[in-house]
This record gives C-alpha cells, structure tokens and sequence, in this order.
C-alpha cells in the first residue's frame, strides 16, 4: 500500500500546476465570457505533451499511464474547467479509442495530429434523441464499396465546432440493436460534414459545443474502428477511461472552489472576525476538504485499476465520476454560500465554478447513468 | 560551453504562515511547501538558454536534504544534463561561507564556463552563495545580474543597481554570475521530458566524498518574529476611519 506519487507523477503535477496557474487561470473569466475555443493554451500544452498524455512516443504523445493523465486533468481543470474537458475529451475520448481499437495505419495517421495540437478531437455519440439510452440513436452508416456512408445528426459534442477529427458512433445494422452500432474516426473536412448550432451553456462555456451533421458523408472503410458491430463495446471501454479524468475535472474544480473559498474566509470580516473563526464557515470548509481529498482517492484509484490492466474497472471508474461530480456541486454550492452576496457575482471566481461543476453529473453518463453500472455491477 | 547552475530548495513563504519550531533555530517544515529558490529558476533558464546558443552541458548542484533531489529531477527535465546533491543531513550548520566551501568541494573536478546562481535564496536571504564561491574558485563574479550575453572568452552583463542604473560590464570566462529574476522566462518542462529525467543519475556527495571540515562563520542563535513596535500603530475602524486616520498621521509627520 502506497499513497505516494511516483517520481515522474510529482514532477507532472509540478509542472502542470505550475503552467496551468500562470498561463490558463487568468485567461477563465475571459474566455468564459466570450466562448472562445482556447486555442493559443492549446498550442502551448501541445509542446508540453498533454494532447497525448497516453499515447505512446512513437506516436508523438508523451507516454505517460492513465493516473498521470488524472493528475494533469484535474490541475488544468483547477485553472480552467472548458480547458480541462477540452483536453480530457482529445485525450481519453479520441487518442485512446483510436489507440485501442484501430489499425496501424489509422494510429500513424491521426495520433500524431491530435498529440501536437494540429487537430483537436471529439466524440460523436450524444444525438438529439439518444443520450443515456445509447441504443436509440438515429445515425446510420451503410457500406458501398470501398466507404461507408455516414448520415445522421450528433448533438452537445464538446469541442465539435473546432475539432478536426471526430470518433463517430452509427448503426451499420439496426436490426442487430446495439450491436449493430459501429465507431469511425471522420475528418472534418470531408464532404457532407458540417458544424450545426453552437450550443449557449450554463458553464464550460468556452468548449465549441456544438451540433454535428451528417449527409452521406464518405468515410473509407479502414476507418471503422475495431470491426463491424463493435461500436457500442468502444463506446463503453472508452468511457469507462473517460469517466475517470472526468472524476479529475470534478476534483479540479471543487479543489479552485475551496481555495477561493478559504481564501475568502481569511479576509473576509464580520461581527469584527474573520468569518473563517466562525463554526459553520469551518463546518463547510471541514466538508469540501474532506469530499475533495475522498474524490480524489477515488479519482486516483481508478486511473490505478486500469494502469494495473484490470479488465473490467467500469465500476470503479463510475464511482469516482459519479462522486466526484456529486460533491463538486455541492463543493461549489458551499463556497459560492461562504462568500454571501459576493459569490453570486461575476467578479468572483466561485459564481463561474458553480455553474462549470453542474455539467460534471449531466456528460459522459449522467449520475443515474453511473448507479446504474455500479449497481449492476454488484447484483447482476 | 560548459554550465553549472547552483540550485535551492526553500520553503514557499509567500502566502503561508511561517511557524518557528521548538528548538528556536528552525522553521516547522511540515505544513509549507518546497520549491525551486526562484532566482535560481531564471538562473537555470538562462544556462538552458546559453546551451540552446553555444552547445555544451550543464550540470545542477544542491546542497540540500533528500527532498532537493527533486528540485534537481525538475532541472533535468528542463534541460540539465548532470545533477549532484551535497547531502546537506551530513554537515550539520550551515551558513553562506560554509555552503560556497562544500559547493567548491563539490565542484573541483567539474570544467566549467559560467556558473549561474540565483541572486539571493528566499529562505535566508544571504546574497553571499554566488560570490563567495566565485572567489573560493578564483573566478570573478557579478551580482544582480540582468542580462548575459557571450561573445568568444568574454562575457557582458548588465547589473541591475538601485535607482533605475544599468551597470555594464565586461569579463572574463570563467567567471560566476549571481542572477535576479525576470531576466528571462523560465520554461515549463514537457512530460517526455519529465519521463527521461525520472529515470536519470542524482550523484551523492556525502562526507565520506567531501572530507574536509568548514567552519560556520556565523551560528544561528534563533529564529524570532519581532514584537509590534511602540512606533507603530494599528489602526482599526471601518475603512473610511482608517483612511482619514491614515491622511491626518502623513499630514501631522510633515509628510507632504
């Protein structure tokens, strides 16, 4: 048993910390306020290695396991919450599907792009109406010599406005029902595809979230990943990986909300005392830490049950996402709460984090989502 | 061009509340977090960017506990290419003149062209590190350094004095630099890098490698926060009070 970073785990969370505090978390505010897609934060963590954490050298990503990538994600999501789901969603929703179930070819192809920051990914699953009930979706895709054809709408695909490639999910055989449904990696640029509505969020607001379409999109058929029929177990594997580094934005951002919150409560006076003196102020301040620091074991043990190569870590990985978005609410409710009218207001960085942390129960599996798999698996 | 960067790990004071232990001698370490000695991050870039320009190696040096070993993993990282730590647990009290004596120890089989420190440590703020080593090296030195730049054996560097003056100068290699920050900006290092420098050599020097016995100039008697002095005078009240009280004290001094 050992709680201990390792030697290169310190040095990442240093570093990242160190860049994520000076260059990202200024620019929050800002780009929450006006939406804009960060692409110069882009290209700088690029040439740090975090567009490819796992990805391995010779593909151009850094090679590091997936609780380094927890690490990474939580800090820059402590800075930033739109940064750190833009980098989690190029990291653990498009490298890895493509680094797990695709060809050679399609790995030399694409990875390197998405690892130094040329293309950015997203995930194409979400539809207008299919989201937890997966098996509902409408798209298609149907095999005419060397592509298939892709039609379809995909809808709240973070990053989908400024992506360049996209895993996509459609039904090859709707007859087969979820079997039936297959993952394809797309280009932007082919023809057919097009960015629909720009979605107007509560919070991660700077993600490029938009609305996908599809018009019989030629894609080539060695662009399928895995084989025909394999989407909805990609779609599964990838998410059980991505649930973690969302559990690691959710610590991230309830980690911001105590240190604002804490901050505030030394400086902030009432009754001629730091509120922070006061037993309620350090009742919630008792419970944010104590929530926060419980996420991240969780966090921290899931990314470690898949480093470890355990088959199965769906249950793991949905209890550390489910918990963790669970208590960033809560977390960010109470700091917005222990800084009174001031936290309502825009000038403080607490009111931005409220609204960043309620996405964390809605994507990549809602909470219900996530009691149902752990759930199931327990009595199934 | 051959490079040492002299580095320190220090408490970051900046924000927290700094406790003195029981033994009256000490800061309690626990609860403060420890870091790269910021002058000595623009230190480090600047040997970085004197590679980068010249070719060449650069080798990081700290005397300090086993915890500096990771401040030194960091500026290999970023660029270093050799890094020694004094193990610091084995020669008891330390002052400047001590610490520049077992660095000189250290260092007396490593070529080199421009040894870099930062200007000052921020734990105990002595400004004596970087120069007296120079002169147990018999290189010349200069402090506050601003600006570096190389042209065949000479150096030029501008130093950064009181009241706004530039002070230029010319010297010979080798010679000893004492950094201040904001002479460059300091890089991040990337995660290939970081996962190349977590498997590299940390060389130990203990006292069995560095026999020789140097005295301390100076002994820490202890470590105090001064008491409020009678002079000074808290003002309390709303902020409005405290203002006027603020305005009629510079009025009443003859301040303006």
């Amino acid at each position: 048993m050992n709680f201990d970073l390792t030697s290169d785990q310190k040095m990442l969370q240093d570093q990242v910390r160190k860049f994520a505090q000076t260059e990202l978390a200024p620019l929050a505010p800002e780009i929450d306020k006006s939406g804009e897609f960060p692409w110069p934060s882009l290209k700088k963590m690029a040439k740090l290695g975090l567009l490819g954490v796992i990805v391995p050298e010779k593909y151009g990503g850094s090679g590091f396991d997936f609780v380094s990538l927890a690490i990474a994600i939580e800090e820059i999501s402590r800075a930033c919450a739109s940064t750190g789901v833009i980098v989690a969603v190029n990291n653990s929703l498009t490298t890895y599907p493509i680094l797990e179930f695709s060809s050679e070819e399609l790995k030399k192809k694409y990875l390197p792009q998405l690892c130094s920051g040329e293309k950015i990914g997203a995930f194409g699953l979400t539809e207008p109406n299919a989201g937890s009930d997966v098996a509902a979706m409408e798209s298609t895709a149907r095999l005419e010599g060397d592509h298939y054809i892709v039609n379809g709408t995909k809808r709240f695909i973070t990053n989908g406005g400024e992506a360049g490639i996209y895993v996509v999910f459609a039904y090859t055989n709707r007859d087969l029902k979820h079997k039936g449904i297959s993952a394809f990696v797309v280009e932007r640029d082919t023809p057919g595809f097009s960015v629909g509505k720009h979605e107007d969020l509560m919070g991660i607001r700077a993600t490029a979230n938009c609305e996908l379409m599809f018009e019989d999109v030629k894609v080539p058929k060695e662009n399928l990943l895995g084989k025909e029929g394999d989407g909805f177990k990609i779609c599964m594997n990838t998410l059980d990986v991505s649930r973690i580094d969302i559990g690691a934005q959710a610590v991230g951002i309830a980690q911001a909300a105590l240190d604002e919150a804490v901050r505030y409560s030394k400086e902030r006076k009432a009754f001629g005392q730091p509120i922070c003196n006061f037993e309620m102020i350090e009742a919630l301040i008792a419970e944010m830490a104590t929530e926060i620091q419980a996420a991240r074991l969780l966090v921290h043990y899931a990314g470690f049950c898949k480093d470890k190569g355990m088959q199965k870590f769906s249950k793991e990985a949905a209890m550390s996402k489910y918990y963790a978005s669970d208590i960033a609410v809560d977390v960010t409710r109470k700091a917005v709460q222990i800084h009174g009218g001031y936290g309502y207001s825009k000038e403080y960085a607490v009111e931005r984090l409220y609204r960043d942390a309620k996405i964390l129960e809605l994507y990549e599996g809602t909470s219900e989502i996530q009691k149902i798999v752990i759930a199931r698996e327990l009595t199934r | 061009m051959d490079l040492i960067v002299c580095l320190k790990r220090v408490p970051q004071t900046a924000e927290a509340e700094v406790q003195i232990g029981p033994s009256g001698k000490e800061i309690v370490r626990d609860r403060l977090t420890f870091d790269m000695n910021e002058a000595d991050s623009y230190a480090l870039e600047e040997a970085i960017l004197l590679k980068e320009k010249f070719g060449g190696t650069i080798t990081v040096i700290s005397l300090g506990l086993p915890d500096a070993e990771d401040t030194l993993r960091i500026a290999l990282a970023k660029g270093a290419d050799h890094a020694i730590r004094i193990k610091a647990e084995d020669f008891g009290e330390l002052d400047g003149f001590k610490t520049a004596s077992l660095l000189k120890d250290a260092l007396v089989n490593v070529k080199f062209d421009v040894l870099l420190t930062g200007c000052v440590a921020t734990d105990d703020s002595l400004y004596q590190v970087g120069p007296v080593l120079a002169e147990l090296l018999g290189a010349p030195h200069a402090t506050l350094v601003g600006k570096i730049e190389i042209a065949g054996e000479k150096a030029h560097v501008n130093r950064e004095l009181e009241g706004g003056l530039i002070e230029h100068l010319e010297m010979s290699l080798p010679a000893v630099f004492a950094v201040q920050t904001g002479i460059n900006e300091p890089r991040y290092a990337s995660l290939i890098a970081i996962r190349r420098a977590a498997g590299k050599e940390i060389k130990l020097l203990g006292k069995d490698d560095i026999p020789s016995e140097h005295r301390v100039n100076s002994t820490l008697e202890k470590l105090f926060v001064p008491p409020a002095g009678k002079r000074a005078e808290i003002m309390t009240g709303t902020a409005d009070e405290v203002s006027a009280r603020t305005a009629s004290l510079i009025k009443e001094k003859g301040l303006i």
